[in-house]
């Protein structure tokens, strides 16, 4: 019995001294900072500045889930169904985004999309534009750049849903003289909604917490939440309106999560 | 019986997407060869100055080595942690394991810049009393980058553990074998690919890791991804263009010979 303990405790102890033990603290930070009571809460609530970053950052975020979900959709379908040469392809094209670090890839989209980049350099060059469009430094390009660093992981949700799909019922439809289009509106595509349900969930939780490429590509235009609770660590310390917001954005995504879980189980079963 | 396969439209907007997937990667290959000190196409002029700048200057040099030193340890460590932890569960399945596997797997789970203002609120007070593992030292990133890679090993080797027979270690113990003897002769020798892909997965997620290590370093200890970060953020450096072209072409080669390798197992099968 005591080797056992030996086997599963240190793990315990490690990640309850040095992440649920600080995140409790974060938690009494903001009930505490900088005054007792939840001040921190109802100004997090009620100050049009916080408000405006909270509601731009959901927009963005069923913007990006959308548009993930939707280009994931198109390639997973190629991937699992196509010929097997498409399919080694298709899989490359995923594959190798999603390995790739999201700094290097938040820097393709600027040498692709600022003034000197090569989206401008070719326009220019065809004569199409004379000044150069400002296309980093706004929303459009975190949400660009989002949606590229997410298409991955929508990805395997849906695989897995296509490929539980039973090809039994495909050809029992063609058979009936079903058009393509059909079959895949009114059969394939029903029948992988649990993909669709788990990937949206899946992209939108991970959007939500997102740092690195809004605080690259917005250029400080288009603050987040992640972005903004950064600021109030780094720029204007204001530790208990961080904390508030932490545990807004965790009790949040903990719900979703909550949510895809539930959903899951009830697939289990 | 012929297998449905997508039709022309769906193959036409496949190509889109996967032209948006590659478009940045293929877009910083032209912006590492240009002459300029900023973001820009070469006009005529190709220049390697970035590549050599990435050779001789000694900061890249030394956070190549910060990363690799975090990730190696950070890796090794979560590995361990995580691997006592799976074998406790597998051969004891205690109560409350479903609780407990939840709990262990909650940094992977909870949004990065919680668990970032969490460890940096944690580094910070471990700072007031050492300065072994604390806030900007190579001690608290490892300790940091620990926190978010353990999960991962834990749904590694997990799987691992899931795919091998029980019955081999039921053999074992009816055979009179000591714990230790169960757990280093019969269980870590079957899923030693399974420890091996684990911490492969750590490196790689300790080497990539940005969001938790800007909270929790500022100018002590530098991560390769946080000089990329430094470089980006105020003038945008193009030594990161010829950076990113090296491990993006690192990157494409590993998942191209992945592919390979499976195609001709396949073949091998069939």
């Amino acid at each position: 019995m005591r080797a056992y303990l030996f086997l599963i405790c240190p793990v315990l102890l490690f990640l309850g001294g040095s992440y649920l033990l600080p995140f409790l603290g974060i938690m009494q930070l903001s009930f505490t900072d900088p005054e007792p009571g939840l001040g921190q809460y109802s100004h997090v609530l009620s100050d049009p500045l916080t408000l405006s970053v909270i509601w731009r950052t959901l927009r963005i975020c069923v913007i990006v889930t959308a548009v993930s979900v939707a280009a994931a959709y198109i390639i997973t379908l190629l991937w699992v169904r196509g010929r097997p040469l498409v399919r080694s392809l298709t899989e490359l094209c995923i594959m190798i985004p999603f390995w790739i670090s999201v700094l290097s890839r938040a820097f393709g989209w600027m040498s692709m999309l600022s003034n000197r980049g090569l989206l401008n350099t070719w326009l220019k060059d065809l004569g199409l534009i004379e000044t150069s469009l400002q296309l980093t430094r706004n929303e459009f390009a975190v949400i660009i750049g989002m949606s590229h660093y997410l298409i991955p992981f929508a990805v395997f949700p849906l695989a897995t849903a296509m490929r539980n799909v039973d090809e039994r019922v495909l050809t029992a439809a063609d058979g009936m003289g079903a058009s393509r289009m059909r079959i895949f509106w009114q059969v394939f595509l029903p029948m992988t909604a649990s993909g669709i349900m788990g990937a949206t969930l899946l992209v939108f939780v991970f959007s939500v917490g997102f740092f690195v490429t809004p605080a690259l590509l917005g250029g400080g235009q288009s603050v987040l939440i992640a972005e903004l609770i950064y600021l109030w660590i780094f720029q204007i310390p204001q530790w208990g309106m961080a904390a508030a917001m932490s545990v807004i954005l965790m009790l949040a995504v903990g719900g979703i999560l909550v949510l895809l879980m539930r959903r899951y189980g009830e697939m289990a079963k | 019986m012929t297998k449905l396969h997508p039709g022309r439209l769906a193959t036409l907007l496949t190509a889109l997407v996967a032209l948006f997937l590659l478009m940045p990667l293929i877009a910083v290959v032209p912006v590492s060869f240009t002459s300029r000190r900023y973001l820009s196409l070469p006009d005529g002029k190709y220049s390697l100055r970035h590549y050599q700048a990435l050779w001789e200057d000694p900061e890249w040099l030394s956070s190549f080595l910060t990363s690799v030193q975090v990730g190696v340890i950070a890796s090794l460590l979560a590995v361990a942690l995580a691997t006592a932890f799976c074998i406790g569960i597998w051969m004891l399945r205690p109560r409350f394991s479903g609780l407990m596997t939840g709990f262990v797997l909650l940094p992977m789970v909870a949004p990065p810049v919680v668990s970032s203002l969490t460890l940096y609120f944690f580094l910070k007070k471990l700072s007031e009393w050492n300065s072994l593992i604390a806030y900007d030292s190579l001690g608290g990133v490892i300790l940091a980058h620990m926190v978010m890679i353990v999960p991962y090993a834990v749904v590694v080797v997990m799987v691992s553990l899931s795919q091998i027979d029980r019955r081999m270690d039921l053999a074992a113990q009816s055979m009179g074998a000591s714990v230790p003897t169960r757990i280093f002769g019969v269980i870590l020798p079957n899923i030693r690919f399974g420890l091996l892909g684990a911490f492969f997965l750590c490196f790689l997620l300790s080497w990539d890791e940005i969001g938790v290590t800007l909270f929790v370093t500022s100018v002590e200890t530098i991560t390769l991804p946080r000089r990329m970060w430094m470089g980006l953020r105020d003038n945008v450096d193009p030594s990161i263009a010829a950076l990113s072209v090296l491990l993006i072409l690192v990157v494409s080669l590993l998942v191209i010979a992945r592919a390979l390798l499976l195609m001709r197992k396949e073949r091998a099968a069939r």
